[in-house]
């Protein structure tokens, strides 16, 4: 017998009890349990024993999958490819930047130095016929219009018309909020405030006369932007001016916002579309944005081969921030603009079940041969 | 507590020591009128379990849960978010956060508002007080110490009282502590001698009597007191009081019309709430590694700041880059210190990537847990007939631990045993006495069914019968008459705390000796001539652990004193004539290789003077009122001295069905099976044996006290076994590495047997400094052996081993098993305990962590449900961190493709939503009714539990393995749509998508892909795993619908506006989409396919995928 002289001390700690141990089924310190005399309930689910399905993913079921799903992605990937390959695409870099040589090096400059409406042109060949719709894009390199600051700094309600969002803009709108003499600005905002304000006409020269090609800038926004989530605030006797009244416009805006399109009141303020474009922030810092499709007039086929005009009036200055501007002419598909990269994913990921089947297929042969072998 | 009394002390001061005692007047009475009396502070009756009080709820409840190291965190994010200007809202990590503590703030308010309604359920119960000679009815919480209370037949005692009278004559009232300690039979309670005739209200009324007692105390079976009776005109009488005196609250009056007792302890001091406590935090495996994860991706998180903190200012040093012109910054951005804007962007990124460490894993955790633990409540096949009750769970935050056990402490008696007693055979002087007409010979008695080999003398005989039927403590209960004197034989029921006793005296009634109950002080034996014998009982020796002895002393009609004892022959031998133990050891020792339990019997008798000095010695003790137990020890030990040897019983403890296949099925399974027991070695050891624990080539290693010898060389001794079974076992296993742990078999098994006396010579070695590295020798020993077997082992040493084991190196997980209460602290220290509800009380129930009816259960609940939920929750928690890596890596590219400027790609309701919502049922689903391999295929087999054995699936190389799958699945999400974005116009009509849109492309790539990959994990699809993850991925996309689909008023920015809608009517993008997912499911894919090829060639047992 080992001496134990701490058994008391044992038989204290030992015990634990509830307090209501008198009490029929013992206050809320009771255990997860049956209690006495309750018999488990014999259930499927109780006892675990809920009819399932058991798959098993053997070489058997999934090479099948793999030849299905490998051939499946081979398909998409041909028709993404020529799909993308079909689709037209013609940039323009009308950057300007010093030393390039290039036409807008003059409007660079100068937009440089803070004027605006200087106007440079491009002549350029369409080496084949690029069949319509042909969209017309912009795009900026080294923008970004993902940066956070940047991209909060709008005020969604104000832009919805919403009378009070006119008169006194979001926080998040600084140092785009009000102006100097603290009169709220609208479109308040660093989005609003840099809206891109350069603009392109194009010519079709034809007989040695350059013909303007008709741009149609409707329905270059989503509509549910447009029509919906964008509105201007309620015309006051008529006049959206003086709806605007009491506002200042963008200290980089030339004109308010209500001038945006004068003469079309369903393009104008809030709803221009250009604008609305614009306020969808870009994803990534090298973004392209639409502009205008060319869908009207001798042009509704599409834009035909031949040399064309392109009059910019360069006003958006980029670079101060190393960025570059250009002018993108494309034509569209079921699958949108030009981007080889799905096609080719596509491709590669069906090769490569292929030939992962085909390596198990292998794998699957040699080791049935070494069962049998080993059977007998 | 203050209750010293002036007047008492002066009265009794230099008698002892008052230190620690309380003094009580009965019926609030001043003992004389000269001494004014003086109200004593005690605290009142009022039961107090719960925690929160209305006012108190939420500063407490909130605090507590802050304190938890998880929920601190997130509070801290959150509070970052809202001070800081932070890329998400506050929202984003304040609703998860919110909707955690809300949950466990109702369910912990819940549970104490079910405490308060059960505090009042006490406290409000009427009682009956008797005041003034008449009865009053109270509410039960305003009982006060030395108030007289009445309770009546079948009610609970209110509070501790100290019983003063009965409605029987003599003083006894029967009680029932199932709700206590679990006991169910009847013990019987005394009332002091001078008390017994208070019968009436009047009576007790006229009671002037005051009460020593110690204070408070939490051990349920001791109680020291005095009380002292005044009458008028006389000294007053004093008679000491212990537990037998005493009523606990909550247990039961039982068989008795009423009784009186006086109030001694109250409220939150009786011993029943003394003995409420929490019952220590045990902490599995998984939540260690959980941590440790934890700390990587804390590390990534911070790294990732970091970095993105770093690159943004070498960005940004180009000043086109910090301000070009149109985006200016505001002029407070322009004036805070760039140290400080490095902070907040530091915070900030941050804020930015802390989903990476999700609340909701702790909440789905939890709940798993507690859900969980319902499958092992419900078990059918633990569901025991007999005692129409199945396997309880005290604690779900082990469940996964049940499949991680390597050594297995068990107790024997009760447990591998069925602690059913049967009395098998004795020996008197030498001479074996064994009924069995159906043995051998079939030659029969006709005066009993006693069959005897060679016959001792008669006289002889009758003593040892005499000794069976009177030195115990068993009670009979039967019909309504509790005297039991003129009843019906056949209905009676012995009732006795040891199951022993109870086969021992039925044993004499085989052989002619009846035992016919107690008649007051008598007991009252028939004997074979059925006269009926009366002796006057003056004295029990009770049992204890430390003599495993005891006797009563007894008068006899001739007025002869007697002193029967019995007990283990360890402690009886050394007390008794050393000329007569030869002929019984023989029998005792073959007995105990039987199997037996063995126990020998003794007697004394005594003169008239010895029994006069005995009586003083005792009385005087029993008044003690300090260090009572080591005076009664004493006195104990120096009566039960120079007795003579009678004989020796065999009672037979049956193995519980398959309690042999259960050990070996944990043997197979890779666990080592410790047996602890109190028991003799002999008897262990052919337990043992029996249950295949030492099969017939196990090589036995022994340290007991046989190898041992006697003699002062016992520690030379030892160090000698020690060293040479140390180089036994080193040159059997050579080199033994990780590898050989568990594949013993084929080796030679050692077995190792060691007794309680020499465990404790090597674990308190004497001052020599020698014999230090004993216990590190010696474990050695014992992690190379198979089974060990510790015998005469007191409970405390059984922790110990225990926890010995526990800190070895590696840490093993530890289980024990056990159903008595000396198995409680060895359950409390075992990183997992499971209590048997045997017949030994509930204690060990109570005290457990799971408790089962029978140890065959203990298959099915390591090998199926252990084994289940340790994959469950291992798959749960990998999952978990790899879910929300790929979640956040998109988040962490895109920062390098935003200028480093916090902006976030998801919409903050999707980060919001993505854990709680989107994919947080799928896996709750799959950890709990998943099924890897079937629970007949686990049980039956148990070599598959090896397979998960040290933790196998949270090792470092698994986790590593889901960090790589969410780190590759991270990157494919956000370079594929980043180069699909290289054109973002993607819509037939030449429109353009913007940052929004890119987000949710990830986003929706992002839950199908994760989505996906549990269901190919899945191996056990139940509707309601189709159910949660289809319906995961339909609510998705209903909600991206939904939330895009309407201007919402309390938003600021309206980005998700018909984002969704826009993304579905692109081609491209949902072939994107389709492509994505392939493309990141794909190595998972191949993994499986090829793992299964392999196991289907290879006929082998199903692996785990990491």
């Amino acid at each position: 017998m080992g001496p134990c002289p701490v058994v008391g001390q044992w038989q204290g700690s030992g015990l634990s009890l509830g307090l209501h141990g008198a009490l029929p089924g013992g206050g809320a310190m009771a255990g997860i349990g049956a209690l006495p005399g309750n018999k488990p309930d014999n259930t499927a689910f109780t006892q675990q024993r809920l009819p399932a399905w058991q798959p098993l993913l053997s070489a058997g079921t999934a090479l099948p999958l793999f030849f299905c799903a490998g051939l499946a992605c081979l398909a998409l990937g041909l028709g993404l490819h020529f799909s993308s390959a079909t689709i037209r695409e013609l940039e323009l870099d009308y950057t300007g930047a010093p030393g390039s040589g290039h036409n807008c090096s003059r409007c660079a400059n100068a937009s440089r130095a803070g004027a605006a409406g200087c106007t440079c042109s491009l002549r350029f060949e369409l080496p084949e016929r690029f069949p319509g719709p042909v969209c017309l894009y912009y795009q900026l390199a080294n923008y970004y219009q993902n940066h956070r600051r940047y991209s909060v700094s709008r005020d969604d309600r104000q832009l919805s018309g919403v009378a009070s969002g006119l008169s006194n803009p979001a926080r998040e709108c600084s140092p785009f909020r009000t102006d100097p003499r603290g009169i709220p600005i609208a479109p308040c905002g660093a989005i609003a405030n840099s809206l891109f304000n350069d603009t392109f006409a194009l010519y079709h020269l034809a007989n040695g006369t350059f013909y303007p090609v008709p741009l149609d800038n409707r329905g270059i926004s989503w509509w549910t932007d447009s029509n919906i989530k964008f509105s201007n605030p309620e015309l006051i006797n008529g006049s959206l001016e003086a709806a605007f009244r009491g506002t200042a416009k963008p200290p980089n805006w030339p004109h308010a916002a209500y001038t945006l399109d004068m003469g079309n009141l369903n393009n104008t303020g809030f709803i221009n579309e250009d604008f609305i474009v614009w306020m969808r922030t870009a994803a990534l810092p090298t973004f392209r944005k639409l502009y205008r499709r060319v869908r009207e007039g001798n042009f509704s086929s599409g834009l035909p081969q031949g040399t064309y005009r392109l009059d910019i009036t360069y006003n958006y200055p980029v670079l101060s921030f190393q960025g570059t501007k250009k002018v993108i002419f494309s034509t569209v598909s079921w699958m949108g603009g030009k981007n080889p990269f799905l096609g080719i994913v596509y491709l590669i990921f069906g090769s490569a079940c292929i030939l992962t089947g085909f390596v198990m297929l292998a794998v699957h042969i040699k080791f049935q041969k070494q069962n049998q072998m080993d059977v007998e | 507590m203050k209750c010293k009394n002036r007047v008492l002390n002066s009265k009794c001061a230099g008698e002892e020591k008052r230190v620690g005692t309380r003094t009580v007047f009965v019926g609030h009475r001043p003992v004389s009128e000269t001494d004014a009396y003086v109200e004593q502070k005690f605290c009142d009756n009022r039961i107090v379990s719960s925690k929160y009080t209305v006012w108190n709820f939420l500063p407490k409840n909130l605090f507590e849960q802050f304190r938890r190291i998880a929920n601190f965190y997130f509070l801290i994010i959150f509070l970052v978010q809202v001070i800081v200007d932070t890329p998400t809202s506050p929202v984003t990590s304040g609703l998860p956060l919110f909707f955690v503590i809300i949950v466990t703030a109702i369910k912990q308010g819940y549970e104490d508002w079910l405490r308060h309604r059960a505090d009042k359920e006490v406290n409000k119960s009427s009682v009956f007080i008797v005041e003034n000679a008449k009865q009053v009815k109270k509410h039960s919480e305003k009982i006060k110490v030395g108030d007289i209370v009445e309770v009546k037949a079948d009610e609970t005692f209110p509070c501790d009282l100290i019983f003063l009278a009965s409605s029987n004559d003599d003083g006894i009232c029967y009680v029932t502590t199932a709700s206590l300690d679990g006991e169910s039979n009847f013990k019987t309670h005394y009332a002091v001698r001078d008390t017994t005739g208070l019968q009436t209200d009047d009576d007790i009324d006229s009671l002037t009597a005051t009460i020593e007692c110690e204070q408070p105390q939490p051990d349920l079976y001791k109680f020291v007191g005095r009380i002292n009776i005044y009458r008028s005109n006389q000294e007053p009488v004093a008679r000491s009081l212990g537990p037998e005196n005493l009523l606990l609250k909550g247990s039961t009056l039982k068989n008795t019309k009423k009784i009186y007792g006086v109030a001694v302890y109250t409220g939150m001091e009786t011993k029943m709430a003394l003995n409420y406590q929490g019952k220590s935090q045990k902490r599995s495996a998984v939540e260690k590694s959980i941590n440790a994860f934890l700390v990587v991706y804390l590390c990534i998180l911070v790294s990732k700041a970091t970095v993105c903190t770093t690159l943004k200012y070498i960005w940004q040093s180009n000043p086109f880059n910090d301000e070009p012109w149109y985006n200016q910054k505001t002029i407070k951005e322009r004036d805070t210190f760039k140290i400080l804007r490095m902070f907040t962007d530091f915070l900030s990124f941050m804020v930015l990537f802390n989903f990476i460490i999700p609340v909701s894993m702790y909440v789905t955790v939890e709940m798993q847990k507690f859900l969980g633990s319902f499958f092992i409540a419900w078990d059918k096949e633990m569901y025991d007939e007999e005692i129409k009750e199945g396997a309880l769970v005290n604690t779900s935050d082990l469940n996964e631990e049940l499949g991680q056990v390597e050594y297995v402490f068990t107790d024997k008696t009760g447990t591998l045993t069925e602690n059913s007693m049967k009395f098998i055979e004795c020996c008197i002087d030498g001479h074996k006495y064994k009924d069995g007409i159906s043995e051998v010979d079939g030659f029969s008695h006709t005066d009993g069914p006693l069959r005897y080999y060679g016959k001792a003398e008669k006289c002889r005989e009758e003593l040892f019968l005499r000794a069976l039927c009177l030195c115990h403590t068993v009670q009979i209960k039967g019909g309504d008459n509790v005297d039991g004197l003129r009843v019906n034989q056949e209905c009676w029921t012995y009732i006795s705390s040891s199951p022993d006793e109870i086969a021992l005296v039925k044993g004499a009634k085989k052989y002619g000796f009846t035992f016919l109950g107690h008649e007051a002080d008598y007991m009252k034996v028939q004997n074979q001539k059925n006269e009926i014998e009366k002796y006057q009982l003056l004295h029990v020796l009770n049992f204890d652990p430390v003599r495993r002895r005891m006797s009563v002393i007894v008068k006899t009609s001739t007025g002869k004193f007697l002193l029967f004892c019995k007990g283990a022959d360890s402690s009886i031998f050394p007390r008794v004539q050393q000329d007569e133990i030869q002929q019984t050891k023989v029998h005792v020792e073959r007995n105990a290789m039987d199997g037996y339990r063995t126990l020998c019997v003794a007697f004394k008798e005594l003169t008239q003077e010895d029994y006069k000095k005995i009586n003083d010695q005792l009385s005087e003790a029993k008044m003690a009122l300090q260090d009572r137990e080591e005076k009664m020890a004493r006195i104990f030990d120096d009566i039960e001295a120079d007795m003579h040897l009678i004989g020796a019983t065999a009672v037979e403890d049956r193995l519980q069905e398959h309690a042999a296949e259960t050990i070996e099925a944990l043997q197979t399974a890779g666990m080592k099976v410790w047996v602890l027991t109190g028991d003799k070695m002999e008897t262990a050891k052919s337990t043992c044996y029996a249950s295949r624990l030492f099969q017939t080539n196990t090589e036995l290693l022994e340290l007991t006290t046989k190898t041992m010898g006697d003699s002062d060389r016992k520690e030379e001794r030892l160090h000698e076994l020690l060293l040479e079974y140390h180089k036994k076992l080193l040159q059997d296993f050579p080199k033994n590495s990780g590898k050989l742990k568990r594949s013993w078999t084929v080796s030679q098994e050692y077995g190792l047997i060691i007794d309680g006396s020499t465990l404790s010579l090597i674990l308190n070695p004497s001052q020599d400094s020698s014999s230090s590295n004993y216990k590190s020798i010696f474990l050695q020993i014992c992690l190379k052996c198979t089974s060990v077997l510790c015998c005469r082992m007191a409970p405390l040493q059984k922790a110990q081993i225990v926890r010995m084991v526990k800190n070895t190196k590696g840490n093993p997980i530890t289980l024990s098993i056990g159903d008595g209460a000396n198995d409680v602290s060895m359950i409390l220290e075992a990183h997992v305990g499971i209590g048997i509800k045997g017949k030994e009380g509930r204690q060990a129930a109570r005290n457990s962590d799971y408790a089962v009816p029978k140890f065959k259960h203990l298959r099915k609940l390591l090998l199926a449900h252990g084994h289940l939920y340790y994959v469950r929750i291992a798959h749960l928690v990998q999952y978990f961190f790899y879910k929300n890596l790929c979640f956040i890596l998109p988040q962490f590219l895109y920062q390098f493709f935003c200028g480093f400027s916090q902006q976030p790609l998801y919409d903050a309701a999707y980060l919001t939503m993505y854990n709680i919502c989107f994919t947080s049922l799928p896996i709750l689903a799959y950890s709990l009714l998943e099924q890897h391999i079937n629970i007949e295929t686990l049980t039956s087999d148990p070599r598959l539990y090896m397979k998960i054995s040290d933790n196998a699936m949270l090792q470092w190389k698994p986790f590593l393995y889901w960090t790589f799958l969410g780190s590759f699945e991270g990157l494919v999400f956000f370079f594929g749509v980043y180069f699909l974005f290289q054109n973002s116009s993607l819509e037939h009509n030449g429109k353009v998508f913007g940052n929004w849109t890119f987000g949710t492309i990830v986003f929706t790539v992002l839950v199908f892909t994760v989505t996906l990959k549990l269901a190919l994990d899945t191996r056990f699809w139940t509707w309601m795993n189709h159910f949660v993850i289809w319906g995961s991925l339909a609510f998705y996309v209903f909600f991206s619908f939904f939330w895009g689909g309407i201007i919402w008023p309390f938003l600021k920015q309206q980005r998700m506006y018909f984002v969704f809608a826009h993304m579905v009517t692109s081609v491209s993008t949902w072939l994107a989409i389709v492509l994505l997912i392939f493309i990141s499911l794909s190595p998972e894919i191949l993994l499986v396919v090829f793992k299964n090829a392999k196991r289907k060639n290879h006929q082998k047992l199903p692996s785990f995928d990491a």
